[in-house]
């Protein structure tokens, strides 16, 4: 299966060239990165060409990355009374919905599949981010994989990404008539509303949250010593 | 006379073959479906984003309640993926517990699976005989964890203890006593490994008990022969993994393709379909529990012969024992620092499936340096297989619904996350 992997490599710099701009291997994976402009002739050659022939599609998933590498706690400076604690700070939990980021981000969201093939026993992960233009927008890829369809139902729940050519792009997961999409990064943990049986009215009533956020164990950022060798190789790779 | 026209009716979410919470909208032609459209989400918790929020080894007991009949494999999945990112590996005899708790948890899964299956299907006695035998699994689940069901046992770097060297035994009662009693507790005198050695020799009698039940069964047979076929290339085109795709007639198992824990070690054969239909994933679950206990047997004789560590002596990843953390400075610090802050994982991205019982479970992580996973997408089997319910329905009857649903395997704790 590893000499599987090399050859992968190779023939995918081989056969796609300029249409895949980056092809990085880490832990035995291999992951390559495509425009959405190229999104669907590179997935559809995965699919059909010989020496890949990816018949089966997995999983795809929405990423948003904003806050990547940042810690929730950020230390600001340090007196001889004790740390100070930058409490105003970013992440899962955090934001509150007034907060939410409105200025567009370079490569905030990402869309990511992971194929498998059953023929030559391998897998590999193709990685498109959208352009992030107030409307984020991917080619679907429902006529490659029929299989797609839920999966891009899911992202487009969670994530407000578009799936252009779908034949049926609802909401999945969340509640009928939900506003917003939870899992973008400044969608608050707690959620916006909270539901209540309300006696004098005699039905369910929404009303916004009443419970504050709270961190209890802070995202903390440490660049391990141990893996820094594996860092500089992944970042000479890419 | 007027006009007669299609109508649509609501299946669920409070209906008993729904399996949970499914709500299907079913677009009907008299007795024949022209639509189906499942509604899902109703057991939507956030399991992901809650996951980015916390530490990576808080979120193992909520693996336990995604796939909520087959505990112990989701736990897999997701250690799984850490063990890749951090790279590292279990010692052998935690991969060999690994092994035998993954094969008790399918034939745990496969025999609710059977059961619920055949009372949807109108076999009620089933029910019962799977149940009592689910009674012996849940005790070994119990006497690891502690609990009986969401067991937390699976760690980055092993698993959480040894197996115990007794087995509880039940107390004296009102109406457990004398002879009862002692016949009860005949299988608890020894350890847990002996424990389970007398379940695999007991089991493979019962699975042998449920095919004179159903397999020849006429009624069995009606309800499905020739329901929700699947086309081999329409499997691999909807995603489909394990039963589902094996049932269809494609010789793929993680489980020997591409080998984890101690699956190249121990011995066992995969069974295929051939019409992929219910029937013939009926056969192969069934076929299944018999496998797994075969893997079992082997993983308890090579358990009995080869003590050894169960978890990593990293002590950047792995807490160190009660007894160093009193004794010793080092260790001291590094226990504080795992359970006020936890380990930080290199930045990086990883997907390590497993063959879970309904099919490819695995765990996408992306990781930045920090202590908490800054993005899980859990892949659920389950969730491709019901996106396919439309199309393995379609000018079927309002009764093969039922038949296909039972076939799927589904549990709402995975598919909805």
């Amino acid at each position: 299966m590893n000499n599987n992997k090399v050859s992968l490599e190779k023939k995918l710099k081989s056969h796609f060239g300029d249409l895949v701009t980056s092809i990085v291997s880490q832990h035995g994976e291999i992951t390559c990165e495509v425009i959405p402009e190229n999104w669907q002739q590179v997935c559809q050659q995965l699919r059909d060409d010989a020496q890949f022939s990816f018949a089966q599609l997995i999983d795809l998933c929405g990423i948003d990355y904003l806050g990547f590498g940042e810690s929730e706690w950020q230390t600001e400076g340090v007196t001889n009374t004790g740390f100070s604690r930058g409490i105003k700070s970013k992440g899962p939990g955090r934001f509150s919905w007034e907060e939410r980021k409105t200025e567009l981000m370079d490569r905030r969201y990402a869309v990511v599949i992971h194929l498998l093939s059953i023929e030559h026993n391998m897998r590999i992960r193709v990685k498109c981010f959208a352009p992030d233009t107030g409307i984020l927008a991917v080619p679907s890829l429902v006529k490659i994989w029929a299989g797609v369809d839920w999966f891009e139902r899911e992202a487009f729940d969670l994530f407000g990404i578009i799936f252009v050519g779908h034949p049926d792009l609802r909401r999945i997961l969340t509640d009928y008539g939900f506003v917003g999409h939870p899992f973008r990064k400044d969608f608050p943990l707690i959620g916006n509303v909270e539901v209540r049986y309300d006696e004098e009215k005699g039905r369910v009533v929404y009303e916004p949250v009443s419970i504050e956020p709270r961190v209890t164990i802070p995202k903390t950022i440490r660049k391990d010593a141990r893996y820094a060798e594996n860092q500089e190789q992944l970042e000479e790779d890419s | 006379m007027s006009e007669i026209k299609n109508y649509t009716i609501n299946f669920g979410p409070q209906h008993p073959a729904a399996h949970g919470v499914l709500r299907l909208i079913l677009e009907m032609d008299g007795e024949v479906i022209v639509h189906a459209d499942p509604h899902v989400g109703l057991l939507h918790r956030g399991t992901e984003k809650l996951a980015e929020s916390k530490p990576f080894n808080h979120s193992i007991g909520y693996m336990d309640r995604l796939d909520y009949v087959s505990m112990m494999c989701n736990e897999h999945g997701y250690v799984r993926s850490i063990e890749k990112l951090l790279n590292i590996e279990a010692p052998i005899r935690a991969q060999y517990i690994r092994t035998m708790f993954d094969e008790i948890t399918r034939i745990l899964n496969h025999l609710m699976w059977i059961g619920t299956h055949g009372l949807d299907l109108g076999a009620m006695t089933l029910f019962l005989y799977a149940f009592r035998e689910r009674e012996y699994l849940m005790d070994c689940y119990e006497a690891v964890s502690g609990a009986r069901m969401h067991a937390t046992y699976y760690r980055p770097g092993g698993v959480y203890r040894d197996l115990p060297d007794t087995m509880p035994k039940h107390a004296e009662s009102k109406w457990t006593k004398g002879k009862t009693l002692k016949e009860l507790n005949s299988w608890r005198e020894g350890s847990l490994l002996d424990f389970i050695e007398h379940f695999t020799d007991y089991f493979p009698e019962r699975v042998a008990e449920y095919n004179t039940l159903l397999t020849d069964n006429r009624i069995w047979k009606q309800r499905t022969v020739g329901i929700g076929v699947v086309s081999p290339e329409r499997a691999l085109q909807l995603g489909f993994t394990g039963p589902m795709l094996r049932g269809s007639g494609i010789a793929w198992d993680l489980r020997k393709n591409q080998t984890y824990a101690a699956y190249d070690k121990v011995d066992f054969d995969v069974p295929i379909g051939v019409n992929g239909d219910c029937y013939d994933r009926y056969l192969i679950r069934m076929e299944e529990m018999i496998q797994s206990n075969r893997i079992i047997k082997q993983c308890v004789k090579w358990l009995k012969e080869n003590p050894g560590p169960v978890m990593l002596d990293d002590y950047k990843v792995v807490p160190p024992t009660r007894d160093a953390m009193k004794n010793d400075m080092e260790s001291l610090i590094h226990h504080f620092k795992l359970f006020t802050e936890g380990y930080t994982v290199p930045k990086g991205e990883a997907y390590a499936p497993i063959e879970a019982p309904k099919g490819e479970f695995g765990v996408y992580l992306v990781a930045d340096d920090s202590n908490k996973p800054f993005r899980m997408k859990i892949r659920a089997p389950g969730f491709a297989h019901i996106s396919a319910m439309n199309e393995m329905v379609k000018g079927s009857m309002l009764a093969d619904v039922v038949s296909v649903i039972g076939t799927m395997d589904i549990v709402f704790g995975e598919i909805d996350r």
